[in-house]
């Protein structure tokens, strides 16, 4: 190692090294985000769809056609294309949807809320009956509850979300009516608060509009229900694999001869060990869940991030599919930061390492 | 473990706490339709830009022309907005007198002013449907001097050729002739827009119904207008719900949650017809179900192949099985309920007429083909019918799915073999089907108009000329029997194998009363709904 070098890495360690790591961040994330629109943008066009078409539709005379294709800005070459694209949208304008002529911002306000709350309430859910099933699975390793619940994660997992959701349909709201309808809310309450964040559950409460609120919450429970089941399938299997992988550690042997009691060992000992990984597996099936389902989206009829890009993607509405692309790329970017952050706070060594 | 044991328990309870205050099944507000649609096609409100079936059937409950027609006798035409109207002795110039004492919702009178503004903006901006009103020899150019005022309630309308009145009319009750609130776009327009930024979710109409909301892919929201001239309708609302999915709009109806489902399948009509609570309401739509044979390809270019194909195709059996109470078989490209439509069905599946037709041709032991074929349910199941009968002339078809943008790209190019689809019309006029079907101006790549037939590359310079010369025959009568006897040629020798025409299918709660099924979508119409 060179003198300056050393010299170098001496100044940087006297600087906040939280600048470097920022610095070094924000490459990452504005690198991965670029790939990402590079990669969706040329997806884009080798798609055999005329964009053109969606606009004016199978229609309409040659003088229309041909004056859309221009304002469309098809007539330029895909690299210039690309570059007003991007050059646009780091000033934080996505443009505006080809087909409605809206600003892509504010579709995106609009149905990202939706995906949001339904995400959360599910990734709540599974994790909540996740975890704790999962180590339940694992302490009665072999056990009938060990069967029961491998069982119930393999049907959570491979079977069809759309049949699921149609069939709780059928039973929870049309047979016993225990859940509202599909839908976020009644049309009998959807004028009764504004929205401010556009996640009815806060915007309701916040306001006090407890009929709302439970009218929210009957609408939320199945679907979000729904996609707790499925993530609860994964994370129950992942919590009971770390757990065993945890409970044959020497340090558990040693805690029992100390005579610890056992729920301390499973709940504070295993359980703390097992739970670095398992924030990866909840923050990746959260970011899973927040790109939008778009199955469950169609059958509850959720206007969500899912359905909103299905159908830009349908119409080759480019600029809505690069928006949505783009919020899911940002998603997955900050989730991973976020999970980052959590292993700091439960595990020691990645703190005294950084 | 009990400790374990106990917290999943209280999980579950704190969970099932949280979700039990639920399940009030109220049924829908009595002043308040509710619909359930599908209405992503949605992508404007604006009369000028509307082409779609969703937003069409807004606007006809929300807007009006300056004339209409009579749903159960389309050649019943009478004014609207347009108290009168006269033909200038050339047959070149119509002269409108607007009706006295009308407004639009906004509070303004409707005045001359208003319908010329309106056709005038409708030609400027030459959105999709603009075709419409250019045919008639308008451009952005000449429009201001065609169409033009003459006083506070009257204007004319002048073409460039003496074409049918009949025609002009129809072509006038399209969602592109309704007349828009001139004075309400004008404050919103904006370097030089005609108000259409504004206009795309705005409304400035005289209908029954004023548009309130529309929230793309979630719902529309109209209320009753107080300024109708019309009787008042009893609903104060009328609320679109986008349902995607059709069983889900099945369990709301039957729940009650939903006033009326739009999207019913030959499934739901089945399962939904034995419900004491639910009726089924149809009416014959425009739309026809046809497959079309491209004649860049040589097989398909011999006649006796396009007449083998039209006998190879079993039309009772799919209309009776996969497409059970949704088609009627039709085997001519007017649609039943169009001037001079043609009601006969001369083909029917017939085996060995069909192989006597291909040995003829030389093809004794069949050809392999393929078929564009859109990715939905019944596209593809009634692709797959005739699949089945093709194979037992010794035909094998190949089909190659794609979504619906992707297969019509593909069409307009005419890079496919077959391509299988639904047609439905522009207005009610029979013109606009045979401007289609059967017209072709230029069969060359490069021709400035891309009619149905040149996409098969069907080149029939006779036929266009009588197609065109039926545009300008003035005596319905006589125009009804040119258009006659052009479907009976066309049906004879023309590449279109035409099997089916549409029937829209509502189901309905029992008590919920007055919803027409017009023959076009402006024609739908809950203004006299009841409940």
């Amino acid at each position: 190692m060179s003198a300056r070098s050393v010299l170098a890495e001496g100044r940087a360690s006297a600087l906040p090294a939280l600048l470097g790591r920022t610095l070094r961040l924000s490459a990452t994330v504005a690198f991965t985000i670029l790939g990402l629109l590079v990669v969706t943008f040329l997806i884009g066009r080798v798609v055999p769809v005329d964009p053109v078409l969606a606009v004016v539709g199978d229609r309409a005379s040659k003088s229309t056609y041909d004056r859309a294709f221009v304002e469309l800005g098809l007539d330029r070459p895909l690299y210039v294309q690309f570059g007003l694209y991007v050059e646009k949208a780091v000033t934080g304008d996505f443009g505006e949807s080809v087909l409605t002529k809206k600003p892509i911002l504010d579709d995106l306000i609009r149905v990202f809320p939706a995906t949001l709350e339904l995400a959360t309430v599910g990734i709540i859910i599974g994790t909540l009956f996740g975890v704790p099933v999962g180590v339940w699975a694992a302490v009665r390793q072999g056990k009938l509850v060990d069967q029961v619940v491998r069982i119930l994660g393999l049907v959570g997992y491979s079977a069809p979300i759309f049949w699921l959701g149609l069939l709780g349909l059928l039973l929870f709201y049309a047979k016993w009516g225990l859940v509202a309808g599909p839908g976020r809310i009644d049309i009998s309450y959807e004028y009764t608060f504004t929205r401010v964040t556009g996640l009815y559950l806060i915007d309701t409460a916040m306001q006090g509009q407890w009929g709302a609120f439970r009218n929210v919450v009957s609408h939320i429970a199945l679907p979000a229900s729904l996609l707790g089941y499925y993530s609860m399938a994964y994370i129950a299997r992942m919590t009971r694999s770390f757990m065993l992988n945890e409970l044959a550690q020497e340090y558990i042997v040693t805690a029992r001869v100390k005579g610890v009691a056992e729920w301390r060992i499973i709940w504070v000992h295993a359980l703390r060990n097992a739970a670095v990984p398992l924030v990866t597996v909840i923050a990746l099936s959260y970011a899973g869940l927040l790109e939008g389902s778009v199955l469950t989206e169609t059958v509850f009829a959720w206007p969500g991030l899912g359905q909103y890009l299905t159908n830009s993607l349908q119409n080759a509405d480019m600029n809505a599919v690069l928006g949505g692309t783009l919020v899911i790329g940002i998603i997955f970017v900050g989730l991973n930061l976020l999970s980052d952050f959590l292993y700091t706070l439960l595990d020691p060594r990645v703190r005294r390492r950084s | 473990m009990k400790h374990v044991q106990k917290f999943v328990a209280v999980a579950l309870m704190c969970t099932a706490a949280a979700f039990a205050p639920v399940a009030a099944h109220a049924a829908t507000p009595a002043d308040t339709l509710i619909q359930a649609w599908a209405i992503d096609d949605v992508i404007s409100l604006d009369p000028a830009e509307v082409f779609e079936f969703t937003a069409s059937e807004v606007l006809g409950n929300s807007y009006q022309g300056l004339v209409g027609y009579n749903i159960s006798n389309v050649s019943e035409i009478f004014g609207v907005i347009a108290e009168k109207w006269e033909v200038s002795e050339d047959g070149k110039t119509f002269t409108f007198t607007i009706r006295d004492g009308m407004k639009f919702e906004s509070g303004n009178p409707i005045t001359a002013e208003d319908a010329v503004y309106s056709l005038q903006r409708a030609i400027k901006l030459d959105k999709s449907p603009a075709f419409i009103l250019t045919q008639f020899g308008f451009s952005a150019d000449n429009v201001d001097a065609m169409i033009r005022k003459t006083g506070d309630m009257t204007f004319e309308f002048e073409m460039d050729k003496p074409y049918a009145p009949t025609l002009v009319l129809y072509c006038l009750t399209a969602t592109v002739g309704f007349i828009v609130d001139s004075e309400l776009v004008k404050s919103h327009e904006a370097d030089g827009d005609f108000g259409y930024t504004w206009l795309k979710t705005g409304y400035a109409g005289s209908g029954a119904f004023a548009i309130r909301e529309w929230r793309a892919n979630e719902a529309i929201v109209l209320e009753r207008n107080a300024n109708y001239s019309g009787d008042a309708p009893a609903m104060a609302r009328a609320i679109y719900r986008h349902i995607p999915e059709t069983a889900t709009q099945r369990l709301l109806l039957e729940q009650g949650d939903i006033d009326i489902a739009r999207d019913v399948g030959a499934e739901e009509i089945d399962a939904l017809s034995s419900n004491p609570d639910i009726v089924i309401d149809s009416g014959v739509k425009g739309s026809i179900y046809y497959f079309s044979l491209n004649q860049k390809n040589e097989n398909l270019a011999k006649p006796q192949v396009r007449q083998a194909m039209k006998y190879l195709v079993d039309y009772a059996t799919i209309a009776d099985t996969i497409m059970k109470g949704k088609v009627i078989p039709h085997q001519a490209f007017l649609p039943r309920g169009f001037l001079g439509a043609l009601e006969e069905t001369p083909f029917s599946l017939n085996v060995e007429k069909a192989k006597e037709l291909l040995a003829e041709a030389g093809l004794a032991d069949g050809f392999s083909v393929t078929m564009d074929t859109r990715n939905t349910n019944e596209i593809t199941a009634i692709a797959q019918a005739i699949q089945q009968t093709m194979a037992l002339a010794g035909i094998k078809l190949e089909l190659i799915p794609g979504d619906g943008q992707q297969t019509l790209t593909k069409y307009r190019a005419r890079n496919h073999d077959i391509y299988i689809g639904r047609w439905g019309p522009d207005y009610q006029d029979p013109h606009t089907n045979a401007d289609t079907f059967a017209r072709n101006p230029d069969n060359s790549d490069e021709a400035a108009s891309k009619p149905l037939a040149w996409r098969n590359a069907w080149d029939i310079p006779e036929m266009t000329k009588k197609a065109d010369a039926a545009v300008l025959e003035a005596d319905a009568a006589t125009r009804a029997q040119i258009y006659i006897d052009l479907q009976k040629e066309h049906q004879e020798t023309s590449p279109f194998v035409i099997m089916f025409q549409e029937i829209e299918v509502v189901a309905r709660r029992k008590n919920v009363e007055g919803f027409i099924v017009g023959p076009s979508f402006n024609d739908n119409s809950f203004k006299a709904v009841t409940k």
